[in-house]
């Protein structure tokens, strides 16, 4: 499954290391809550970065005490419809303010790359190969935007919204 | 009129090509039709029964000539000569192809009129009162609110993915013609003691297999937080909303579950740390969006002109003027309501040709505006008195003048068996039939105000629960049969409807409504006393056993 950060498709470095398997040294590992949450203090020692998994059913805010001992945080997508995973990117960018590397996992597919991105993920893990080669169609899909969204780019409500988009590129201009 | 800019068109022709793509998509096997399903839902494409439907949206409930035209052409250049009104500001073509359908909705596009979010797990099409901005006494129009949710709500990042669908309704005026109570955010807009304006935040309400009415979780929220405090309900719907039983997976649901107040409190917390940011609206964006809304420019005019009060001494125009007329804050001038409910056809089509004269007449005597209420009628907004006369001859040639507006033969009915795909039995048909054993007009006159609600399911888009009698299809053993319920409305006084008895077959139902009447007639404290107050006095049990007995 093709990683795309900020449009291009990158190597991904951490490895997904499942529950019960033991946690290579000197390796960036991506692993589930449940077991980040009951090794968070021998974690602490670990010298290479750890990446955690959190299900969408949980609540975003249980994450804050440990975002200095994260390098990667994935939200999942159990299935594409299933969206609690917009509301937790959102609040952790802009409530609790983790300004890492934000990654969508699991279903997901070429048609919700712009929300993603909206909602202030910047690494998607896109299900379909020919899905990755269309991000960037997929993501200037649109030229104007009604509502406010991620905090710094944000394009703003209503008639103040003119002018301005998700990526700064002036309303009209062709790409 | 609300008057898009580059903007919104921008938008829409954005929208359209993605759209395209998707079907593209779709068609290469790209897409399944598990992934593409919600995408041509929130473009308004559903597969009924028998075929596509497209369902349009009339944001607010507001259409110009042009549009209506519009739609007219589309009717019959791609579909069966005629198009469906619903009870949620829509109307639904029922008969397009599929391989026509990015043709059918360009053309659509080119007027401003589309199906987003008409469908799907999305904020739907927000309505509200189809009087709004003519009716005397309200506190402000509230399509302005109605405009600045749709805006707000359009492709929304966050909240397009939701648990389920999700239904916002406005009232501004004393009299709730939005039934806010039953939907799944109801907001009425008031002033406080201080004079500042403000909406009532009502949440949960809702029919369905599961109906409730809304519950107040904000007397009063300052209008200008109105995005904010919707973007806390969204937000903690989004998170806890149920996602593991599509039954129970709408608002109405978690409010129940965890109670209004705890649910309010949720709220109230999340509201906390976001009203103070980007989504609180200034005076300027406010009055922006205000003035975007034009309103005719209305002559000065005296209300009963000479020409009115020649034309009543016509019995035929006179009934209609009582039925079909109602009082404007312009002096001078009127709203008219355009039935269409005439004796014999399914409630809320209109043919090609009739939107056609509909939208001419707009043009001649109303300004080009047309509205849609949730009654499944058209309406003229703004009318002169002096033109009554001549618009009534024009309606009435066209078979659009039936004086029956909130009598029993102008009843909301679902599409039910004849088109939908999860009924379970015919509504339409009943409606019919219903109407013709009414078709007496100074019967019906006598009876009064009286609505009928039917639905064939329980899925209640014919909203049985809160008709003043509410008629639900049900399968028993491959037949059709239908409850009844007695009590309900869906006004400021908003409740549910409650069960007459058993289930009767469909043959029977018709002699049931007109024995429940004649027992209203027998049983009111005089005249004036309406179906609904009588039962609201007596309860049931008078209607049930002479019913009962009766059958």
């Amino acid at each position: 499954m093709p990683l795309i950060e900020n449009g291009q498709i990158i190597e991904d470095r951490f490895l997904r290391v499942a529950d019960e398997d033991a946690l290579p040294e000197g390796v960036p590992v991506l692993i589930g809550a449940d077991r980040f949450l009951k090794e968070a203090a021998a974690l602490k020692g670990r010298q290479a970065p750890v990446g955690i998994i959190w299900p969408n059913n949980r609540p975003i805010a249980d994450i804050a005490p440990y975002l200095d001992q994260l390098s990667l945080i994935a939200l999942n997508f159990p299935t594409f419809r299933d969206g609690r995973a917009y509301s937790q990117a959102r609040l952790l960018r802009e409530r609790l303010g983790w300004t890492g590397p934000l990654r969508a996992i699991g279903q997901v597919l070429r048609d919700q790359f712009l929300l993603m991105e909206r909602s202030g993920f910047d690494q998607v893990d896109a299900v379909k190969p020919a899905d990755a080669d269309a991000f960037d169609e997929a993501v200037h899909r649109y030229t104007v935007f009604y509502q406010p969204a991620t905090p710094d780019e944000r394009p703003s409500l209503l008639r103040q919204r003119l002018g301005r988009t998700v990526s700064g590129v002036p309303a009209g201009v062709p790409k | 009129m609300y008057v898009y800019d580059e903007f919104d068109r921008a938008f829409l022709a954005e929208r359209v090509a993605e759209f395209r793509d998707q079907v593209g998509r779709r068609l290469s096997g790209a897409l399944s039709e598990d992934e593409f399903k919600p995408l041509r839902l929130m473009n308004g494409v559903y597969l009924q029964l028998h075929a596509y439907m497209l369902r349009i949206a009339i944001p607010y409930g507001t259409l110009n000539s042009h549009q209506l035209r519009r739609m007219a052409h589309v009717a019959r250049r791609y579909d069966r000569g005629y198009g469906h009104f619903t009870t949620r500001q829509n109307i639904q073509f029922n008969w397009i192809k599929l391989e026509e359908l990015p043709e059918a909705m360009a053309a659509l596009a080119e007027v401003g009129v589309h199906g987003i979010q008409t469908s799907g797990n999305c904020i739907r099409n927000v309505t509200t009162d189809q009087w709004a901005g003519a009716t005397p006494g309200e506190y402000d129009d509230p399509r302005i609110w109605a405009e600045i949710l749709r805006q707000y709500s359009t492709l929304h990042p966050e909240f397009t993915y939701l648990p389920r669908k999700f239904k916002i309704a406005i009232t501004a005026a004393p009299q709730d013609r939005a039934a806010i109570k039953v939907h799944d955010v109801g907001l009425r807009l008031h002033r406080n003691e201080a004079g500042e304006l403000g909406f009532e935040v009502l949440v949960g309400g809702g029919l369905g297999r599961t109906p409730f009415v809304g519950k107040l979780v904000r007397p009063f929220l300052p209008a200008r937080d109105l995005l904010s405090y919707i973007e806390a309900i969204m937000r903690v719907y989004n998170q806890y909303g149920r996602r593991d039983n599509i039954y129970k997976a709408r608002i109405k649901i978690l409010v129940h579950e965890i109670g209004a107040e705890e649910f309010s409190k949720a709220v109230e917390a999340e509201w906390e740390a976001i009203r103070e940011g980007a989504l609180k609206m200034t005076d300027e964006m406010i009055a922006e969006i205000r003035g975007r809304f034009l309103y005719p420019d209305f002559a000065t005019l005296a209300d009963n002109p000479p020409e009115l009060a020649e034309a009543l001494k016509d019995a035929r125009f006179a009934t209609w003027h009582a039925n079909s007329v109602h009082t404007h804050k312009v002096p001078g001038h009127a709203i008219v309501t355009i039935s269409l409910k005439p004796v014999g056809a399914p409630p809320g089509d209109a043919t090609a040709d009739q939107m056609d004269v509909v939208a001419d007449l707009a043009d001649r005597y109303a300004f080009g505006e047309i509205r849609v209420g949730h009654e499944q009628n058209l309406c003229l907004p703004n009318v002169a008195q002096k033109d009554l006369p001549a618009l009534w001859a024009a309606l009435d040639a066209a078979g659009l003048a039936t004086p029956n507006v909130n009598h029993v033969s102008d009843i909301i009915a679902c599409p039910g068996l004849d088109y939908c795909s999860l009924a379970n039995a015919r509504a339409i048909p009943v409606a019919q039939e219903i109407a013709k054993r009414f078709s007496d007009l100074d019967r019906s006159r006598g009876i009064g105000r009286l609505h009928i609600n039917i639905s064939g399911c329980i899925n209640a888009c014919g909203h049985h629960h809160v008709g003043h009698i509410g008629i639900l299809g049900v399968e028993k053993n491959g037949q059709e049969f239908y409850q009844i319920t007695l009590g309900g409305r869906a006004d400021e006084k908003a409740q549910l409807g409650t069960l007459l008895g058993p289930a009767v077959s469909y043959e029977q139902v018709p002699g049931l409504i007109e024995d429940v009447v004649e027992t209203y007639l027998e049983l009111r404290a005089g005249p004036q006393e309406l179906f609904i107050d009588t039962v609201a006095r007596l309860g049931v049990e008078p209607f049930k056993e002479r019913v009962y007995a009766a059958h």
